[in-house]
């Protein structure tokens, strides 16, 4: 799902730091350094880097805009290769027929069985197209904010791990906790007093609070 | 601000994440009771430069609580329908459960935005925002995406402004001695 679609999911991060110099030629730079490649790997399970916001098939930074209006946009790709099990599991036992035919045996070990599903598995693997998976980022460098079109696990820790390595920058995710510490509209007193609340339960009609700011 | 440890975020999430889920409960409450939130917390809109007539939240179609039973057990209860019977949720109310994810309309004006959002996380998921404008050619993307990005982040400034009035009122006084009684009464009807 993407920021133009019609039903979004959004995580949203907190920029620890800032870049203060040069904040286009670095951003450019870690983008172009850290685009996804645009020659498949065969024998890669996955492949992910960031690609133009207008072009996510052709991971060119020089020719396609990462700036629109006051915010930096740009998608995150991850292309994925993977293999049903089931279509393991036949040609496994294709070639384990095949194995026994031809050498005359009855019986095939375990050790055989298992590199002869590994092989079966790097084959197809490599005969595989990966199915590209794109989530797109809003940088708002000067709030130090970054949305995120997804919530999978998955794919947000993907995005802190290649965000921080492109930009030297960290992600924290914006949750209630972070949301206070993050925020100006609380003074120190009121973050120490959040610090030490406890689940208010109204508990069959009787308040249960115990918290230590009391 | 301060300076928050990477080891120190996953244990923060945990211990925190009642907070968001007291956060769903109690607009459960001011919505079900009617109470005008742009004008309870005026001055937390004001000062976050939210400038409209008015905010209005409606439960959508869906609600689910969550009830820890104390021996590692947790009861679930979900609700969802166009038109869902909220009273199972006001039972588990009372068993001691907290809302941990809800359905929502935001209205600010006559603009319109419905959600998801998870109590624990804070997370909002199948977002739509009022019609914008559609996209005909190359030259319309970079007006269409400011647009979106606007009535996404507007849908953020409500729920954080009123997130900031919440987290000031449950760490005052008042919490205890007015709020949390309002709540238990209306638990109890």
């Amino acid at each position: 799902m993407g920021l133009l679609s019609s039903s979004v999911s959004i995580a949203r991060y907190r920029v620890d730091g800032k870049i203060e110099e040069n904040v286009m030629e670095i951003i450019h730079a870690g983008l172009k350094q850290n685009a996804i490649t645009t020659i498949e790997d065969e024998y890669a399970e996955v492949t992910m880097g960031w690609t133009p916001f207008e072009s996510n098939f052709n991971p060119d930074f020089e020719k396609f805009t990462f700036t629109f209006g006051d915010f930096f946009l740009f998608s995150f790709r991850i292309d994925k290769k993977s293999v049903p099990s089931k279509i393991i599991q036949k040609h496994v036992s294709i070639e384990i027929e095949k194995k026994l035919k031809e050498e005359g045996r009855q019986f095939i070990s375990k050790n055989e069985k298992k590199e002869i599903r590994e092989s079966i598995t790097d084959k197809l693997m490599s005969q595989m197209p990966s199915t590209p998976n794109i989530y797109d980022v809003l940088w708002n460098h000067e709030s130090q904010k970054v949305l995120f079109f997804s919530t999978q696990k998955a794919a947000n820790e993907e995005l802190e791990t290649l965000f921080s390595k492109s930009f030297k920058l960290r992600l924290i995710r914006l949750f209630p906790f972070t949301i206070v510490e993050s925020s100006d509209s609380f003074s120190d007193e009121e973050r120490d007093m959040v610090l030490n609340l406890v689940p208010a339960n109204v508990n069959r009609g009787k308040v249960v609070a115990g918290d230590s700011n009391e | 601000m301060r300076v928050i440890l990477m080891n120190d975020i996953s244990v923060s999430y945990n211990k925190y994440k009642f907070l968001g889920n007291e956060f769903l409960t109690w607009l459960w409450y001011l919505i079900e009771n009617d109470i005008n939130i742009k004008k309870i917390a005026e001055s937390e809109f004001q000062k976050a430069g939210i400038d409209c007539g008015s905010i209005v939240f409606e439960i959508g179609n869906c609600i689910a609580l969550e009830n820890s039973l104390g021996d590692d057990s947790v009861e679930k209860i979900s609700i969802k329908g166009d038109d869902p019977g909220l009273e199972e949720g006001k039972t588990a109310l009372k068993k001691g459960a907290v809302v941990t994810d809800m359905n929502l309309i935001l209205r600010v004006d006559e603009d319109e935005w419905k959600f998801n959002i998870k109590g624990e996380s804070m997370e909002i998921t199948s977002l739509k925002i009022p019609v914008s404008g559609k996209v005909e050619g190359d030259e319309d993307i970079e007006g269409a995406v400011l647009e979106k990005v606007f009535l996404y982040n507007k849908v953020f400034e409500v729920v954080d402004t009123l997130f900031h009035f919440f987290i000031k009122k449950r760490v005052s006084k008042e919490w205890k001695t007015v709020d949390i009684n309002g709540i238990k009464e209306w638990v109890e009807l």
